[in-house]
């Protein structure tokens, strides 16, 4: 293999795992060694700049980092980063003095539709740098989806007015109950640039036998967790059917229970394990004794004089092929017949733009999407930027927050006369940690704890109110558990090839059997010949140049506990710990772009 | 010298041996030593060793001296019998365990000054009477404990740190092993595990004296130009005669040999040891011819590695002795004192 460039800023980044998996890229290790010194403030800084929204995330993040988190492939579980994040938001102080301030304005105007995180974001970047910014929305509050999709009780009002307002605070112009009905008309109103936010916000029908005589009955669960959210609808019959297996479905089904649903179920048609549903979020339907009922079809609503009494399900088994793919095929057993009185459709979302007219140079693809690069997020006409759900479909709130990032800084491209295609890099960091002879500026004693639970508010006293946040946060002591757990994967282990003699010190403290000494080769001959297994091949091997005795040094990157003892015992001070702080470039930034070269 | 402790975390894909147990299971205390030591490879070496045979922690007594080598026992296997002796007299403690229990399997870690100058004449002993033990000699030179004065194994001419010439002439732990009698006889280097694993794993399963020295450069004391102790100086003027492998229980040597390279030396409890010749003349039943060939190769300044000298056939002191098979804390009171009966036949044939 050829020694690998470390130079290449993707390359320690990779290694980081979390933030690399983490679409706005935030450094979490950094935070997390805040969180843990009691920096409350900088812990919370550091993720608003990077993702904007750290106390709604840090409460409803989907949270792609934690199955990432190298800690998982170490021990049983991952960080509880997005709870980390929720501490740092929980207990930081008034932040409000640390926030840009507002500027005077460079007499660009930039309108953005739709009041969710993508336009926030692209609004938050963008204000500072002396854009006029106008957010519309149909909702009198900012926020969007995250206002009135969230349940309360996972998500309450106050933390999204805080960080909504960090937003508009900087200057921007937010026009509530104000719906755009057309493009062209607000294209004509000279913009610079118009971002479309508008996030997907259709619920998808379930047209089956019944639908329209049981119509009154059978609610779509977007729109009836929007009704809830601005208090039109306070109850719901005492048995209710949830359809679907995603998350808008636990939201569902646990509103639900809250509003005079006794016995609640959801029922999905795949398999339990499949549903795509983030694990904790069916734990917590299920300990709100919410059974969720497997591999059962919908067929059709069952009504009797123009009132729904039930659900008829066919019930299917998985099959899959030669190809390991899957379909559902009737099981044989059966039909059966579930009693309800209200029936909640949560079987996916859609996109909508029948406010775009199809003549203003807006392409749209087969799937009535329009098109949009996916790097620099502009659609084909040279003015309009997509982000959020409405760029590629439904994903969620910190995807969004990467697009309006990512928008935002083609839309300062564009009106700076520049090309909006050049990408910059990261601004990187680099700071040894070596204090004395065995002395880090980190904690580098790992710590054998097991990932903490976060509290919850009692079952019985949560049940009875809507707006109770179920989830209570770490306290200081268990966050400082829990953020002890991090392996701080973003202090590096750095490799001086001139410096080593080779005298396997490294090789024989490693904890995890990472280093290994040997003859080069190509990669999969290498990692046949490391010290430990490497199962894991997108995990990067880090190879030195050739040494004194024509062999290199190998260090398999996949389950470094970065605890130092590497550096701790390398006599020459061939391996040094060093940090790697890597910021995305925002919008404004001075840094020069260079052409990306591939870690 | 670390201050935390190793984390207990391990590789979750670490092989485990016939015990259930990973090459962890066989590790100690975190070392104390200084970073980069040669003696922290040698007690890597004697944890995968140990790891590879399938030894069971609590069968084997680790014995040592005074010095940095004999620090080194409370790094490795954590839950062996262990014996931090007086300095120089690891060969008497060892001899007398030995002699006590004859079912552990014996270690016995040694420096050059422990064996060399106050434990000369210890060591000479235990090799003479065929102790059954693994006898590791972690040769660096020079005292590293009070600041690196050459020790009895500098070669004459070497350099000390601060640039004073040794006049002294060198003992030879090998040469003299050879000359007492020992039955199995190597040396090896602290910076190439895939020869001293094996010669550890051969030493462990060989019956009788088996001596292995290893140099293992002392970095704070012995690492710069001039010392023939140094990575730089060993890795240019290593003679290997042999590379080993050592195969335990039946199974076929698999190993795909060029043929006329490989020798096969079956060991007393049937293990074999496979030796790829490296030089094609060299014997490594025949003592007298090594002795000469060490001491022509140590004159051109070579530092000749590998096993040098095996005998299959070995005995040990247990035999020479005569002694009862069973460890003597297993003997009851009943084979002690077998009666007035025995005592009067005793007596009688005496007469």
């Amino acid at each position: 293999m050829k020694p690998t460039d470390i130079a290449a800023p993707d390359y320690f980044h990779k290694v980081v795992d979390c933030q690399w998996a983490c679409p706005a890229h935030t450094p979490v290790p950094e935070y997390i060694r805040l969180i843990a010194e009691g920096r409350y403030s900088d812990a919370y800084m550091i993720n608003w700049k990077s993702n904007v929204f750290p106390g709604i995330l840090g409460r409803t993040c989907d949270r792609p980092c934690e199955p990432a988190c190298r800690r998982g492939r170490v021990e049983e579980n991952p960080v509880a980063i997005c709870r980390l994040k929720r501490v740092a938001a929980d207990f930081k102080d008034d932040v409000k003095h640390r926030m840009p301030r507002p500027v005077p304005k460079n007499g660009k105007r930039v309108a953005l539709i739709g009041g969710g995180p993508a336009s926030l974001a692209v609004a938050r970047d963008l204000a500072p740098l002396g854009y006029h910014c106008t957010v519309f929305d149909q909702d009198p509050k900012a926020g969007g989806m995250m206002r009135t999709q969230i349940p309360k009780f996972r998500l309450p009002d106050s933390v999204v007015d805080e960080e909504t307002d960090y937003i508009l605070d900087l200057g921007v112009e937010f026009k509530g109950g104000h719906r755009i009905d057309s493009l062209k008309k607000l294209l004509a109103e000279n913009y610079d640039a118009v971002f479309v936010g508008s996030g997907a916000p259709r619920g998808r029908e379930l047209n089956i036998p019944g639908r329209k005589e049981a119509a009154a009955n059978v609610h779509i669960g977007i729109e009836w967790l929007s009704s809830v959210s601005f208090g039109h609808i306070d109850k719901i019959g005492k048995r209710v059917i949830v359809l679907g297996g995603g998350n808008t479905a636990m939201d569902c089904c646990r509103t639900a229970r809250r509003l005079g649903g006794e016995d609640v179920k959801v029922i999905v048609r795949s398999g339990f394990e499949e549903m795509k549903a983030s694990p904790w979020e069916k734990d917590d339907a299920m300990h709100e004794d919410i059974p969720i009922l497997n591999f059962m079809v919908p067929k059709a609503f069952v009504h009797e004089n123009g009132k729904l009494t039930g659900v008829t399900f066919e019930k299917v088994r998985a099959e899959y092929d030669a190809k390991g793919k899957r379909s559902l095929v009737p099981s044989g057993e059966p039909d059966q017949t579930i009693a309800c009185d209200d029936v909640l459709v949560a079987v996916g979302q859609e996109n909508a733009f029948p406010w775009i007219e199809r003549d203003i140079g807006i392409e749209f693809d087969k799937w009535n999407m329009p098109k949009v690069n996916e790097t620099t997020f502009a659609s084909t006409h040279p003015k309009v930027f997509f982000g959020g759900d409405a760029a590629f479909g439904p994903k969620n709130i910190i995807w969004a927050v990467a697009h309006g990032h990512d928008a935002a800084l083609s839309i300062h491209k564009l009106l700076s006369g520049e090309d909006i295609s050049e990408r910059p890099l990261p601004e990187v960091h680099i700071s040894s940690q070596k204090m004395g002879i065995h002395e880090w500026s980190y904690d580098n004693d790992i710590s054998g704890a097991s990932r903490f639970k976060v509290p919850h508010r009692d079952k019985a006293i949560a049940l009875r109110d809507i707006k109770a946040e179920v989830e209570l946060g770490y306290d200081l002591k268990l966050a400082l558990g829990e953020a002890e757990r991090c392996l701080n994967c973003d202090v590096q282990t750095v490799f001086n090839t001139p410096l080593c003699i080779e005298c396997d010190a490294c090789v024989d403290i490693c904890p995890m059997d990472c280093i290994s000494f040997t003859q080069n080769g190509d990669e999969d001959d290498l990692r046949g010949r490391l010290k430990a297994p490497s199962p894991h091949h997108d995990q990067a091997l880090y190879v030195s140049t050739d040494l004194k005795t024509g062999r290199v040094m190998v260090k398999d990157e996949d389950v470094c506990l970065h605890c130092g003892l590497c550096a701790e015992r390398c006599p020459t001070g061939a391996w040094d710990m060093q940090k790697y702080l890597i910021e995305m470039t925002h919008a404004g930034s001075t840094c020069p772009s260079k052409v990306r070269s591939a870690a | 010298m670390t201050y935390i402790a190793k984390p207990k975390f391990q590789h979750p894909g670490l092989p485990k041996n016939d015990l259930g147990y990973t090459r962890r299971d066989y590790e100690g205390k975190i070392s104390t030593l200084c970073a980069g030591c040669g003696h922290d490879s040698i007690t890597a070496s004697i944890i995968e060793a140990c790891f590879h045979l399938s030894i069971e922690p609590h069968r084997v007594a680790k014995i040592s001296g005074i010095g940095c080598s004999s620090k080194t026992p409370d790094y490795f296997l954590g839950n062996s019998h262990g014996f931090n002796s007086v300095h120089g007299r690891m060969p008497s403690v060892l001899t007398g365990a030995n002699l006590a229990n004859r079912d552990l399997i014996y270690l016995g870690v040694s420096g050059d000054g422990d064996s060399a100058s106050i434990g000369f004449g210890q060591f000479a002993h235990s090799i003479r009477r065929g102790v059954n033990m693994t006898y590791i000699v972690e040769n660096n030179g020079v005292y590293g404990l009070t600041k690196g004065q050459f020790s009895a194994t500098a070669d004459r001419g070497s350099k000390s740190k601060k640039g004073v010439t040794n006049a002294d002439s060198a003992i030879d732990l090998v040469a003299i092993a050879l000359q007492l009698g020992a039955t199995f006889v190597a040396r090896s280097f602290s910076g190439d595990k895939t020869q001293l694993v094996p010669m550890i794993e051969a030493a462990i399963k060989h019956k009788g004296a088996a001596f292995i020295d290893v140099i293992s450069p002392c970095i704070a004391f012995n690492n710069h130009a001039g010392s023939t102790k140094s990575f730089d100086y060993v890795r240019e003027h290593n003679d290997a005669v042999n590379r080993l492998d050592v195969i335990t229980g039946r199974e076929p040597i698999t190993v795909d040999y060029a043929p006329g390279t490989v020798q096969v030396v079956e060991q007393h409890d049937g293990t074999r040891l496979a030796l790829r010749k490296l030089d094609a003349d060299y014997d490594v039943h025949d003592r007298l011819a090594a002795m000469t060939f060490l001491q022509k190769h140590a004159a051109k300044g070579q530092v000749v590695t590998g096993l040098l000298y095996v005998d299959a056939e070995s005995e040990d002191l247990h035999d020479r002795l005569n002694t009862v098979d069973a460890p003597l804390n297993t003997l009851a009171a009943k084979d002690l004192s077998p009666g007035s009966a025995a005592l009067d036949k005793i007596n009688a044939s005496l007469r």
